[in-house]
């Protein structure tokens, strides 16, 4: 039995998965951990298993086997409903790109994260619209542009900051960031990292980022390669990956 | 509630398909609404064509063949009732009244009937109505005509004016050295009394008496003024309306009269002709509301393929969701929700389109058909066809729904487009 490390926001212990179907990915990482606070860089190509990896932190899907803790709580306990609602008040999450909805506004769009996390609104004690006001001044974007407008009418850039407002409102604690500049050119993907990095060492917050590209990895405080870290399967094949490697 | 407002601009983002849909939904509701509407009222209409009858007489042959020819003017007797029987059964003890009735010729694609006033005393309709006067009255003269209400409106008649009576149905052979004058025009009743021209039975007499097997007999022609002097009464009738003294009679004078041993007749009840009659008329009836139906359930096949096709492009939308927390359950219950209001919204505005309907058009269904329908408000039986359109609609979109959940849960941690 391992010790249980209550400073871990994110552990993974022998963990294995697969996606169910006959040509169902298999995933299996025998230890993770990212402390409360740390900043973890995760380099990883495609086909690594990155998003097996975060739909396993988010609580999307359970594993097989093995431990996944999120600040602590075995998701593999819980049922599917109580993950969900883990995900949606302890974990915010930056997609790639199409973060947001389209028709609705950045204002919307923020508050949404809120709609299925009470303990988070509850923290805003009424002022949720403000707060997300402020995190999207704060992340320079002119609240004239974010209250009315679809999200549709922002540029790639500002759609990637306004994720970040919506992953960071109510202080989730972790954030998850799935190849976030990667829609972005060299000059936005610098200021976007800054402006971010600014935003989570403002609130403490625990944050993992995935990308393939290495070049981001210099201002984190811990950098891992997910093809050393976690073995993925082809179950057609038979044949993992750090075989073949 | 953000999420209701969210799915709202959701909907509002895909809103031409949205409003063809919810088109789609209401017209075919408007449809189906209609359709019944338009079947009770026929039913009610049809039903309500005669009644106050007891027994209708004619020579035997079907029951519906002779209601048909007595009473919707439709077809031609195979056969003729001698005068000499009518007499026999309008004198029986049971016999409150009778009503002969004359057929066989017609005015410009009209028919003639011959009759007596018992006619205009007797003849009832929609539950006992007697029929009415919009000007003028009945037979004072020989050559006097009562024009149903569809005839004097359509040829334009106004009492006083001249009509000529022409042999048989559809035939270029006038009965025109004996004009008629339109001494009286009834009021509209929705039935085929509209579109009768009436005229007393020595009228049909004194028209046929130079006429030997539709021609008139050369060298014999008798003129108006000398008809005037001669015997005048009829020969044979086409049918007879009969009104029992008591209703416990009506079987016994059924069966006297289809016992009759001096010539074979036939006495029907018009109630179990109707019947009988609309029996056959049904089916048409039946396939219309089976059409109808299909047409709604083809909406809302539309409807779940609308849906169903918009589940790619909102990939996006339900991987956002997830992201945020939301359950499987909750993206299924948006697009149930969505299906849901979008069958509502179908349904009201097809319930709107059929009462706008029914205001716009009814005079004009009333002109052309006869067919007068009521606007009421839905009955009981129609609403529960509505709600049962918006449930039906719920339930296919199930198909869309359960698609998206299982989506939503294989697409895991990424945004697919």
């Amino acid at each position: 039995m391992p010790v249980v490390d209550e400073n871990a926001a994110i552990r993974l212990q022998d963990v294995s998965f697969r996606w169910p179907g006959r040509s169902g990915f298999g995933f299996e990482v025998s230890h993770l951990e990212v402390a409360r606070g740390q900043t973890m860089f995760l380099v990883g190509p495609s086909g690594s298993g990155k998003s097996t990896l975060l739909s396993l932190i988010c609580g999307i899907v359970a594993p097989d086997s093995g431990r996944v803790e999120i600040d602590g709580e075995d998701l593999g306990a819980l049922s599917a409903a109580r993950r969900d609602r883990l995900r949606a008040e302890r974990i915010g999450i930056v997609f790639q790109m199409f973060n947001l909805l389209p028709y609705a506004s950045a204002l919307d769009n923020v508050l949404l994260a809120l709609a299925f996390a009470p303990g988070r609104r509850r923290r805003l004690k009424g002022r949720e619209r403000e707060e997300a006001l402020r995190l999207m001044g704060a992340l320079g974007l002119p609240s004239s542009l974010v209250a009315t407008a679809p999200a549709a009418e922002l540029s790639v850039g500002q759609q990637q900051r306004v994720a970040v407002a919506r992953a960071l409102i109510g202080d989730p604690g972790i954030i998850i960031a799935d190849e976030p500049t990667s829609a972005l050119d060299a000059a936005a993907q610098s200021a976007f990292l800054d402006i971010l990095f600014d935003l989570v060492g403002d609130v403490g917050a625990t944050l993992l980022m995935v990308s393939h590209d290495e070049r981001l990895a210099g201002r984190f405080d811990r950098v891992a390669s997910l093809t050393e870290i976690a073995r993925t399967q082809m179950a057609h094949t038979g044949r993992s990956s750090a075989e073949a490697a | 509630m953000i999420l209701l407002r969210l799915a709202y601009r959701s909907l509002l983002n895909r809103r031409l398909t949205a409003i063809l849909t919810v088109f789609a939904v209401a017209l075919s509701v408007a449809l189906f609404l209609g359709t019944e509407k338009v079947r009770t009222g026929a039913r009610a209409s049809f039903a309500d064509t005669i009644s106050g009858t007891d027994l209708i007489m004619g020579a035997r042959s079907g029951g519906v063949q002779l209601l048909l020819y007595s009473v919707f003017r439709i077809g031609n007797a195979t056969n003729n009732v001698t005068w000499q029987s009518y007499r026999d059964i309008a004198s029986r003890p049971e016999v409150a009244w009778t009503v002969p009735l004359s057929l066989g010729d017609s005015h410009r694609g009209f028919r003639v009937l011959g009759t007596t006033d018992a006619y205009f005393e007797h003849y009832r309709y929609r539950g006992g109505r007697p029929l009415a006067f919009a000007e003028g009255g009945r037979f004072k003269d020989l050559f006097d005509a009562v024009v149903g209400a569809d005839v004097a409106r359509e040829l334009g008649y106004e009492i006083g004016d001249e009509i000529v009576v022409a042999h048989g149905i559809a035939s270029f052979t006038k009965h025109d050295d004996k004009p008629f004058r339109v001494a009286g025009i009834l009021a509209k009743t929705g039935t085929p009394v509209d579109r009768t021209v009436h005229v007393s039975l020595e009228a049909i007499e004194a028209i046929h008496v130079d006429w030997r097997g539709g021609a008139r007999i050369p060298g014999a022609e008798v003129s108006a003024e000398e008809v005037r002097r001669m015997d005048l009464s009829p020969r044979a009738i086409t049918a007879a309306l009969i009104g029992v003294k008591s209703r416990l009679q009506v079987f016994t004078l059924q069966r006297a009269i289809n016992e009759y041993p001096e010539e074979p007749l036939l006495a029907i009840l018009p109630g179990i002709a109707l019947q009988e009659l609309w029996g056959i008329v049904g089916i048409a009836e039946t396939a219309l509301s089976v059409v109808s139906l299909m047409v709604v359930a083809t909406a809302l096949l539309g409807l779940a393929t609308m849906i169903l096709s918009s589940l790619n492009e909102r990939r996006r939308e339900m991987a956002i969701l997830r992201a945020v927390g939301a359950r499987p359950w909750t993206i299924l219950a948006l697009l149930v929700t969505e299906a849901g209001l979008l069958s509502l919204a179908g349904v009201l505005l097809g319930a709107a389109m059929l009462y706008a309907g029914l205001f716009a058009l009814r005079p004009l269904i009333d002109d052309a058909f006869g067919l007068y329908l009521t606007i009421d408000p839905p009955t009981p039986r129609e609403l529960v066809m509505l709600a049962g359109v918006v449930a039906a609609g719920l339930l296919v979109s199930f198909l869309p729904a359960i698609r998206a959940y299982k989506m939503s849960l294989a697409d895991g941690m990424s945004v697919k487009i």
